[in-house]
């Protein structure tokens, strides 16, 4: 055995443990100072974390638990605030029996969309929107929904409505490839508030990267004599339903991280949009409210209305509530329906509406009426 | 050529040596040419452009401070990305919550940023702090146990002085009082104190190493926390082999010193640790945890006393012994109690595994010397007990401190 002591002593130089020493400890040195060498430039363009917001009237609700800054609605190519009124009607024409033909032209496309301040989703949309395009018709009408894919996964659009299997857009039935297209053909029924989703598979997926529309069909009054005011109030267009405020509400979320689970929640996808930018509310009129819940991952959504209570018609197919004097609604996924409530009778003031799931509210989904006495 | 060669270095140049040295001087040149070439042609060429396929960049996040204040919440982001990344919103248990940064802006590569959010926490209890970045990336933070960070204050000061003195110098000083009952042991006795010393100092390098090791995991990735622990150790431990051997082989009170010095360098490391974890709330501060300590680090002054008894050093001298081994601990207390970043304490934890390398082989060759029977002495029954003694002692005392 080796006296290892002697070895030690002998066989091992100062000089070249020294020079070994420094030599590992320089390696660590220029390691670490490599490092720490780029802390100094951390400035570059994009978005930044401007300071709290001062607190607005509306803003002071919602205290510091809100995203910081705004979507630029610009690049998104659409605005939440106007998409509570825009309804796509698509053009009509007459058929030969004299019956109307509806047609609507819909396309996919692949789009990232700002869905919250600073943070892009690539999203799949139809008409470069999410939610897509609001198509509404009138009962009886013959629909003809011209859809083009221009996306580059297969896609549908399925109806929550009654037609025949071949039009139902799953594999087989209307689900085509990108570059294709589709003509949908049904007859609008029943009348209610409805959705259209891409079916394509896996279906999860497909809806949570922004698939999905509201698709009303206003009832014809002249089939519900016994509810003729009411029909015709629904009716987009008459001068009964010119004295609603209406409005669509798509609440949706999106999992931006791919773990199965929602990190941004919203109505119409900008999260706190509402918030920020209050809906106007006329005091003297009466308000209607067209909701669809998509939110993916998680069993139910729901709506709760602060300082109110309102009707409820589940679906929209029926011309008489389904729930009276409520001030609360769950939906599960593809759930929806239509609230009517009014402020008449309130003061002035911002009442605020949210999911009561307080993780939604506080993961994005919240947003004010704003009621503002009769305008002059 | 030669020309210059000449002009430049002189008239000696004309020897063929040095003009053989002058045209080795171009080769350090060359290669940084045909770098700066290819450099050149990869960013003006794009000769990879067909790598990229699509995919968006790679992002990391490392959260590295954690400050609980009365306004709120703080940490400190440090970026690891491909590319800048930028911080898009922030959420504290799963709620958005307001924030600012500082600097604000994209986080380069490396580059670290604060992030403040008003939020109010509850003492006690858990919070999550969740990054989503532009691309909706998430990185997440919890936040186990809610207290409030240490500050600059003098009050804390002095009772984070206290516990180090508990846990680092006490014990210490305690261990070298077994001085004048040592000294009367004979060549066996000798033998097992110190080998006692290497198993206790064999037990602090692989605890010393471990940590240091588990902590750089937790630090960012641009660090490479293994190879920078175990390049640390090395250098520390071949440097102090060097300072050792300047004047022979250490013995006596130098050598005394020196495993003071391993053991101070492994407290620095160990104080940093247990300052930051209670500066985050992962470990209640409990008496029986601090006489654990105390316990576990008596062991440490037997073993610095051990090289000294065959000489009478003078009574100061033990005093400094103390200072050099156990006050580390407070300086490290001090230091970790504000918080400080995972990567610092690794890199004391592997300085000091290399100081305890280097001590266990000159107690080892100590040994071997003063037992005159060479390596012999290394397999004797009384060193072997020793060694047992030592590391069966520290892995005892170790479980009252380990949670």
């Amino acid at each position: 055995m080796a006296d290892i002591g002697e070895w030690l002593r002998d066989k091992i130089s100062r000089r070249s443990l020294l020079a070994g020493g420094l030599a590992t400890a320089g390696g660590a040195t220029i390691c670490a100072s490599g490092a720490l060498g780029q802390t100094g430039h951390a400035m570059h363009g994009g978005a930044s974390a401007s300071g709290p917001t001062p607190a607005a009237p509306h803003l002071a609700a919602h205290g510091a638990m809100i995203t910081v800054g705004d979507v630029d609605n610009e690049r998104n190519g659409f605005d939440p605030s106007a998409m509570l009124t825009d309804w796509e009607t698509g053009t009509v024409s007459e058929l030969p029996d004299g019956r109307t033909l509806r047609t609507f032209e819909v396309t996919a496309e692949d789009k990232e969309i700002e869905i919250a301040p600073g943070i892009m989703f690539p999203a799949w949309t139809y008409n470069g929107r999410v939610p897509g395009p609001a198509l509404r018709a009138t009962e009886g009408e013959r629909l003809k929904i011209v859809f083009r894919n221009y996306g580059s996964h297969p896609h549908s659009m399925h109806f929550h409505g009654i037609h025949a299997a071949r039009m139902d857009g799953v594999p087989g039935a209307g689900l085509i490839g990108p570059g294709d297209e589709f003509i949908y053909e049904f007859d609008a029924r029943p009348f209610g508030c409805h959705l259209y989703h891409c079916h394509a598979l896996p279906l999860k997926r497909h809806i949570h990267k922004g698939m999905y529309g509201a698709f009303v069909i206003d009832p014809d009054p002249a089939r519900h004599p016994e509810h003729e005011a009411v029909a015709r109030s629904r009716q987009l267009g008459t001068p009964e339903n010119a004295g609603w405020q209406e409005f669509v509400m798509v609440m949706n979320a999106f999992d931006t991280n791919f773990d199965g689970e929602n990190e941004v929640y919203a109505v119409n996808t900008v999260a706190h949009a509402y918030a920020k930018r209050p809906i106007q509310i006329e005091q003297d009129k009466p308000v209607r409210i067209y909701l669809v819940n998509v939110v993916e991952f998680d069993p139910i959504n729901s709506f709760h209305l602060h300082g109110n209570f309102f009707h409820y018609f589940d679906q929209g197919t029926t011309l008489t509530p389904t729930l009276q004097t409520v001030d609360l609604i769950t939906q599960c996924q593809a759930q929806r329906g239509i609230l009517e409530f009014a402020f008449t009778e309130h003061e002035p003031g911002l009442y605020m509406f949210h999911p009561h799931q307080s993780e939604f509210t506080e993961l994005g989904w919240v947003g004010m009426f704003d009621v503002v006495g009769a305008v002059s | 050529m030669t020309d210059i060669d000449r002009a430049s270095v002189g008239p000696i140049a004309a020897t063929p040596i040095k003009r053989r040295g002058g045209a080795y001087l171009l080769w350090i040149f060359v290669p940084l040419a045909v770098l700066g070439l290819a450099i050149a042609w990869l960013v003006t060429a794009d000769p990879l452009s067909s790598f990229r396929n699509g995919a968006p960049p790679v992002e990391k996040l490392t959260f590295e401070r954690t400050i609980l204040g009365n306004d709120g919440i703080r940490v400190l982001l440090r970026a690891g990305g491909s590319e800048p990344m930028t911080v898009a919103q922030v959420q504290v248990d799963d709620a958005y919550w307001q924030f600012t940064q500082d600097p604000p802006g994209a986080i380069a590569r490396g580059g670290t940023a604060w992030i403040h959010l008003p939020f109010p926490w509850v003492v006690g209890e858990a919070h999550a702090v969740r990054v989503v970045t532009n691309t909706g990336a998430t990185f997440d933070h919890e936040i186990p146990v809610a207290v409030p960070t240490p500050t600059r204050d003098s009050l804390s000061f002095v009772s984070q002085g206290l516990l180090g003195a508990f846990v680092g110098l006490l014990p210490v000083a305690i261990g070298l009082m077994f001085y004048p009952v040592l000294r009367r042991v004979g060549r066996n006795g000798m033998n097992f104190l110190l080998a006692l010393t290497v198993g206790l100092l064999a037990f602090l390098l692989i605890d010393a190493f471990g940590d240091a090791l588990e902590l750089a995991g937790e630090a960012a990735a641009i660090f490479q926390g293994p190879v920078m622990v175990v390049l640390a150790a090395a250098a520390s431990f071949l440097l102090l082999m060097a300072v050792s051997r300047r004047q022979g082989t250490p013995s006596g009170l130098a050598l005394a010193t020196f495993i003071a010095l391993g053991i101070g360098l492994h407290n620095l490391g160990e104080g940093l640790a247990i300052g930051a974890s209670f500066a985050s709330g992962a470990a209640g501060l409990g008496t029986f945890l601090v006489l654990g300590f105390t316990l576990h680090n008596i062991t440490e002054g037997i073993g610095i006393a051990a090289p000294i008894l065959k000489v009478r050093p003078p009574l100061w001298s033990f005093a400094g012994l103390t200072l050099l081994a156990g006050g580390p601990a407070v300086i490290g207390l001090w230091i970790g109690s504000l918080a400080y970043a995972p990567q610092w304490s690794a890199l004391a934890l592997a300085i000091g595994a290399g100081a305890i390398l280097q001590v266990i082989v000159e107690v080892g060759s100590y040994l071997m010397r003063s037992d005159g029977r060479g390596s012999r002495s290394l397999v004797a029954p009384s060193t072997m007990a020793g060694l047992a003694a030592g590391v069966v002692l520290m892995f005892t005392t170790a479980m009252f401190v380990k949670i």
